[in-house]
């Protein structure tokens, strides 16, 4: 077809360089779709920090703080129930808390700053269920051992109410303990930890 | 043909579709990269909008990165209490009360920079007259019958009409405005005036579209990048079509 | 390595034809190799078709069809999403840039007479995909739910109202409602993203099978297939791959370099693509001052307003659009480029070209006896040019025309 020699390294080379534009502006133009998914700013602004009032929170009750789309436990425990969280739990998994996640200030047997006020994320470190919360010492169903703890309704796992996982349940891990602080005595910040949100 | 030329002559005319009872506008200048511009105009948005109208597209977390003011100063300056900062500009006014006051219920002002344009909005706020006639003693240049208050009255002070005599077509002659004038005066000068609506406009257009900015910045590289393309495109062409005779 | 790929497509082949296809549709699919520019618009909507797909796939992960929601899910992509913005201008500005390919892609036909036999099924499923496109553009343009959203389909859906008879209960129907409302919203974006994007693939499909059945026109209006070498090779045929791959190439990334110019520095168009009006929320109870499409339809409404009878309006308006699907017998031209059809032929496009232009400006433009004036001046021109083809189209005509590229 062609009379004159075709410069082969030439269209080569070119074919190269056509490639390699064209493949450089797909990964550029995949970058804004892809990141399009991320959490969009009005998710970030769901996620921001949550204050909880524990004024008026009892010995021994529970309430409820949405932080992130997920339930947080703010509980308060009674003198008693501390007294068995100190004591040895050779039936629990982790009692140290060296596997789970919680805030470097909380890696103690209550798992928590104030001793007495107990925050975990309400979500089963299983399959993501939430766990429904026991206080009642021995009921039927959990047996005699029962000290008061959380029972995740979905297959079975046991915590403590220290949120730490019993041996011998699904459940790997302890529950998770959210970054949080004291803005005052009765006033906790869930989601930032010394300034960082 | 003759009707056809005459028509061309009266389309060609610039008057023709001007929209009815135009007036020239002014040009705000707009600039979205002059930081201490925006955060000025920020401060007039909340002070003096933001009583009444929302901008509830526009986080004010989004403001305080976009415009590099520090988080905690926007919340001390420039929210009102029991606001987050990630919760879009709202009012506390109730639209029901809104339109018991004013007649209308305060549009939300997030894209009016797009829906009037930036000269508009700054030729609008300039506008403002003394009208014995309307509900709040003033009427606008703009936006005739305007059920806004001057709320701005204290910063720029009041401007009477002037008017002048013109012959219609119909020979009577009507008197119209001419332009307007200070009647009484405010805390700035006409210039101060300027600068402060210029700073206002930029905000409101910044509004209208955080992005803006970074898109404009973006589409040099993009553009460059593209050129690149269509130069290694067209000598690969080239060298193909060397083949074809 | 090489070795292996040649295995793993004896493998496909075996099962699928991908060797096959990719012969007959591109490595020995023989294109005429005089293709001017005006034969880059055919691939370039391919491409714009391509980018509204994959960019409204995205939209719509983050759009909300729901009346209360829909405007405020627009500013939330195009705030709150990361790189939303330019999804959306990708799409918006898609839009306009479908019909500005589209248009220079019919006309391109037009004027080479692609149309003319063997290529009127081609011609006729690319009118399909036309119309289908409109449709399309039309419900698109509701989902933002601003003020030229609503109206201009409140506008358009009452013109199935002029129909006799059946014309107010089809109406109703369509919208799903007495007004234009979140019933009317919802099926908008049903047919939207997905109804009309899977018919207009198909009939793209069909579109190009057509073509590569009875093979390309050319500038030239010489049918290739005529001269063939002993192993059937068109004389003037060159393969599409690899050289017309290549042209297009740069056809592509010069149409990328305009498209992206408007998206980054003008995505409004000055109100040509995102009108000012549709900024403000959608609302039910206060008409905007100045109501009309987008550009694209404008030429068509022109014909409309043209009209002083709002079903006569709306005949006229859809018989503008039928007339096009006629072309391939209302052109009676022996030669098919308009290289070779003489002067009547040649001020006859010209006439049509001002007219169809100037529809579209007038269709934009405010009531005035002026703009009624030429719109009717105008509607005249274009239908004259469709309805008086029988009988100018031959007259004058070229008697040389080449039978082959290089002849001289």
């Amino acid at each position: 077809m062609s009379e004159q020699v075709v410069d082969k390294r030439r269209r080569l080379f070119l074919t190269a360089a056509a490639t390699a534009v064209t493949g450089v502006g797909a990964a550029y133009v995949a970058v804004p779709f892809l990141s399009s998914m991320n959490p969009s700013d009005r998710a970030k602004a769901a996620g921001a920090p949550v204050e909880a009032d524990i004024a008026k929170l009892e010995p021994g009750q529970l309430i409820r703080v949405e932080w992130r789309g997920k339930p947080v436990w703010v509980l308060k425990r009674t003198p008693e129930v501390m007294a068995e969280l100190n004591a040895e739990g050779d039936y629990l998994r982790d009692p140290e808390s060296n596997e789970s996640e919680q805030p470097e200030s909380c890696k103690n047997s209550g798992r928590s700053i104030k001793p007495e006020v107990f925050l975990a994320v309400g979500i089963c470190t299983h399959l993501g269920c939430s766990p429904t919360f026991r206080p009642e010492v021995a009921p039927e169903d959990l047996g005699p051992e029962w000290k008061g703890g959380f029972f995740c309704p979905c297959h079975g796992s046991k915590f403590d109410l220290s949120g730490r996982v019993f041996a011998g349940v699904p459940a790997p891990l302890n529950l998770v303990v959210p970054p949080h602080e004291y803005i005052t005595d009765s006033r906790i910040i869930i989601g930032s930890e010394g300034g960082q949100a | 043909m003759k009707k056809i030329i005459i028509a061309l002559c009266v389309l060609l005319s610039p008057q023709v579709f001007a929209s009815s009872g135009s007036i020239h506008l002014e040009e705000a200048n707009v600039d979205l990269s002059d930081k201490a511009s925006l955060q000025r105009g920020a401060k007039y948005f909340v002070n003096y909008c933001l009583s009444c109208h929302s901008a509830k597209q526009l986080r004010y977390s989004r403001m305080a990165e976009d415009l590099a003011i520090p988080p905690e100063l926007v919340e001390q300056n420039l929210m009102f209490t029991g606001e987050k900062i990630f919760d879009g500009m709202g009012i506390s006014m109730r639209a029901e009360d809104a339109e018991n006051w004013f007649g209308v219920n305060p549009p939300d002002l997030s894209l009016i920079a797009r829906s009037r344009g930036s000269d508009w909005l700054y030729t609008y706020l300039k506008s403002f007259y003394i009208d014995e006639s309307r509900p709040f003693g003033v009427n606008n240049l703009l936006f005739p019958k305007v059920g806004m208050p001057h709320v701005l009255a204290d910063l720029q002070g009041l401007q009477r009409a002037v008017y002048k005599d013109v012959e219609g077509a119909d020979g009577n002659t009507r008197s119209v405005i001419s332009g307007l004038e200070i009647a009484q005066a405010g805390r700035m000068n006409a210039e101060e005036y300027d600068q402060a609506m210029h700073d206002l406009v930029n905000f409101m257009t910044y509004m209208g579209e955080p992005a803006k900015l970074e898109r404009q910045r973006l589409g040099g590289k993009v553009l460059a990048f593209i050129f690149l393309m269509i130069v290694i495109f067209y000598f690969l062409k080239k060298e193909y079509w060397k083949d074809i005779h | 390595m090489s070795g292996m790929l040649k295995n793993a497509l004896c493998w496909m082949d075996d099962r699928f034809p991908v060797t096959k296809v990719w012969n007959e549709h591109l490595a020995e699919y023989y294109a005429p190799k005089n293709f001017n520019w005006m034969y880059y618009f055919g691939s370039l909507a391919m491409l714009v078709l391509v980018n509204q797909i994959i960019t409204g796939i995205f939209l719509t992960i983050h759009y909300k069809p729901d009346a209360k929601l829909a405007f405020d899910s627009v500013e939330y992509i195009m705030r709150d999403v990361e790189w939303g913005w330019l999804i959306r201008y990708m799409h918006s500005t898609g839009a306009s840039a479908f019909f500005v390919v589209v248009y220079l892609h019919m006309f391109r036909g037009l004027i080479y007479g692609s149309f003319k036999k063997p290529r009127e099924l081609v011609w006729i499923f690319g009118m399909i995909i036309y119309v289908a496109l409109m449709a399309e553009a039309f419900m698109g343009y509701l989902l933002p739910w601003g003020q030229m959203s609503y109206w201009g389909a409140q506008v358009i859906v009452s013109l199935f109202g002029a129909i006799p008879y059946v014309g107010e209960d089809l109406a109703l129907w369509l919208r799903g409602d007495y007004v234009i409302s979140d019933a009317t919203l919802n099926r908008f974006f049903a047919f939207h993203v997905i109804a009309i994007p899977l018919v207009l693939v198909i009939l793209v499909f069909m579109h190009i099978v057509a073509l590569h059945a009875v093979g390309s026109n050319n500038p030239e209006g010489i049918e290739i297939k005529k001269h063939k070498d002993d192993k059937g090779v068109p004389l003037d045929g060159i393969p599409f791959h690899p050289y017309y791959s290549v042209k297009d190439l740069v056809g592509v990334a010069v149409f990328l370099f305009f498209f992206a110019l408007i998206i980054f520095y003008m995505p409004e168009m000055g109100g040509y693509f995102l009108e000012h009006a549709n900024f403000i929320p959608a609302n039910p109870l206060k008409t905007p001052d100045h109501i009309a499409p987008v550009w694209y339809f404008t030429p068509f409404y022109a014909v409309l307003r043209a009209v002083p009878d709002k079903f006569l309006g709306v005949v006229a308006m859809g018989a503008a659009i039928v007339v096009l699907f006629l072309l391939p017998w209302l052109d009676r031209g022996v030669n098919k480029s308009i290289r070779y059809r003489g002067p009547v032929f040649k001020a006859a496009i010209v006439a049509f070209v001002i007219s169809f232009i100037g529809l579209g400006y007038f269709g934009m433009q405010p009531v005035t006896p002026v703009g009624t004036f030429f719109s009717r001046f105008f509607s005249i021109v274009y239908f004259a040019f469709f309805l008086l083809m029988p009988f100018y189209s031959n007259l004058a005509q070229d008697e040389y025309v080449p039978e082959r590229v290089d002849e001289k």
